[in-house]
């Protein structure tokens, strides 16, 4: 119990240290956190349709690019970041202190959620105020948004500490782990429609946790009557827990048997 | 072996696939000893040192750190790690954070830490407290890494080329530090490429070729400089002249009764620690 209750406090330390250098690089904050600003604006300004009655694109935008902005700062960040601390010497410093690797990925997680409450604050409220985007009233939604952002932001994070293993280098990392999430992206209906592209799209979509996510948000965001156009004709939020969990459980196997704390 | 000893290595063979980077080494070092480990790059220092640890599982042998495995997985060996510090070789982590945040935030990890402003104060990085890791120059940031290697008050202090890239003066002035911690009862295991830097901190020096160690000596005897000819030299006639002899004193008397008091420009050397190291190494290639 003393040595949990350790492990969480020296986890708690180093989410503040992880935080103040995030801080400190102003490319980090800029990338990871207004960049889903930024593009709600291009998108929103230049998509100015309505996609189905009340529904306007920034409004389906806004929940895919919530959804998105947890891969960003889970998945991406960290199997960008994480490499790079491979390289700096970090990694192999930490590894030589008696610090608990379960300390290390919960400063990892509590960063990852912290960056997320921040980046969906920024999104709700220019999303709110620049295109008038309706903030769900009913509790329950706000109960379904709280546990997808939690879920989400959990499976993103050991996905990205699992991922971190295949970058050989820091430097290489952002061309190897950017690609993947765009490509992700325009899969999982963040910038289309989903419903609009090809269904072998949608398919292979169906077997990444973002497509699920990008789902479940719209059913936070959007009308209930707007699940009869999606895929199923619901929301599958059953299935989208279910789908989420399973790749917790596997990334969690995965970042903990096959984290390499050194190149060689 | 003795049973004080802070390592105690028996036949150490690590292989990577077909190649064997260290070959059967045998090796113990004292508590409260400068050990100096001494080798040309690719020698199998590191590979050595990196199995001492923890950060490598060697093939074969026995391995000790102050009577522990550092091999051994899990909270046994993240427990171990209280006891021993490591300063790494180059390093450009953290440098977005300042000297006093990084070594605060390390001493957090430790069940026994130092004082962090003493520390601080120890490697002489009080003027500099406040400022980024990126800012320091390559001497003060190796000073941060020892700060760091030392945070946690371990009884042993790995020190792999700790001086690389020093100034001649960020040199002495970290042979002072590393002596004061010496005098702490600290065990030091040093690697390094300067040899007037095993001779001004080591009690013993090992030199390792092709992953083996060849001999274990105090940096006065290595390779029998002890016995080696001296070198007498002299200016007579405007010329300088110069013997080697086995009896240096000897001969200095002689020259000393035939110029009938002060010989000009009188030298005696014995070969240093780089030339008897240097011959040590050329004669294995």
């Amino acid at each position: 119990m003393n040595t949990l209750l350790e492990t969480l406090r020296i986890g708690g330390l180093r989410s503040r240290i992880e935080l103040k250098q995030f801080m400190r690089q102003r490319e980090s904050v800029v990338f990871t956190l207004f960049f889903p600003v930024i593009l709600l604006f291009i998108f929103g300004t230049v998509f100015k349709d309505t996609i189905a009655p009340g529904v306007t694109f920034s409004q389906y935008f806004v929940a895919g690019m919530i959804a998105s902005g947890l891969v960003n700062t889970g998945f991406q960040q960290l199997a960008i970041t994480i490499p790079m601390e491979r390289d700096d010497g970090t990694l192999k410093r930490l590894r030589g202190t008696p610090m608990s690797v379960s300390s290390y990925f919960i400063g990892k997680a509590l960063l990852v959620t912290f960056l997320m409450i921040i980046q969906t604050a920024l999104l709700l409220f220019f999303g709110a105020i620049v295109f008038d985007l309706n903030l769900p009233s009913d509790p329950l939604l706000w109960w379904n948004f709280t546990w997808l952002v939690l879920l989400g932001s959990a499976c993103s994070t050991v996905l990205g500490i699992a991922f971190s293993v295949v970058p050989k280098s820091g430097r290489g990392a952002s061309a190897v782990v950017s690609p993947i999430v765009i490509i992700l992206q325009f899969f999982s209906g963040v910038f289309f429609v989903f419903t609009s592209l090809p269904s072998f799209m949608q398919q292979l979509a169906a077997i990444f946790p973002l497509k699920w996510l990008t789902q479940g948000m719209r059913s936070v965001f959007l009308p209930d009557d707007f699940a009869t156009q999606e895929v199923a004709g619901t929301w599958e939020l059953g299935k989208t827990a279910l789908v989420l969990l399973i790749w917790l459980v596997l990334g969690l196997i995965f970042a903990i048997k096959k984290f390499k704390w050194s190149r060689e | 072996m003795s049973s004080t000893a802070a390592i105690q290595v028996q036949g150490l063979v690590k292989r990577y696939g077909t190649k064997t980077a260290v070959d059967g080494i045998d090796l113990t070092v004292e508590s409260g000893e400068i050990f100096a480990l001494l080798g040309p790059n690719g020698a199998g220092k590191t590979t050595t040192v990196e199995i001492l640890e923890g950060y490598r599982t060697a093939t074969a042998g026995q391995v000790k750190v102050l009577g522990f495995n550092p091999a051994t997985k899990g909270s046994a060996g993240q427990k171990w790690r209280n006891q021993i510090g490591i300063v790494l070789q180059s390093t450009s982590d953290a440098a977005d954070l300042s000297v006093f945040e990084t070594i605060s935030h390390y001493a957090n990890y430790y069940d026994n830490p130092r004082n962090v402003d003493q520390v601080i104060d120890e490697v002489g990085l009080r003027e500099k407290i406040d400022a980024k890791a990126r800012e320091l120059s390559g001497g003060q940031r190796r000073r941060l890494d020892v700060a760091l290697g030392i945070i946690g008050s371990p009884q042993l202090l790995f020190l792999d080329e700790p001086t690389t890239g020093f100034d001649p003066e960020a040199r002495r002035s970290f042979w002072e530090l590393i002596t004061t911690l010496k005098a702490e009862g600290k065990t030091i295991l040093l690697t390094t490429h300067y040899l007037d830097e095993a001779q001004a901190l080591a009690d013993r020096v090992g030199v390792i070729n092709n992953g083996k160690i060849i001999e274990i000596a105090t940096p006065q005897t290595l390779g029998g400089r002890n016995n080696a000819p001296a070198k007498v030299t002299w200016l007579e006639n405007g010329v300088t002249n110069q013997i080697l002899t086995k009896d240096p004193t000897t001969e200095v008397l002689k020259l000393s009764q035939r110029f009938g008091g002060s010989v000009p420009e009188l030298e005696v050397s014995r070969p240093n620690l780089e030339e008897i190291y240097l011959k040590m190494i050329g004669e294995l290639r």
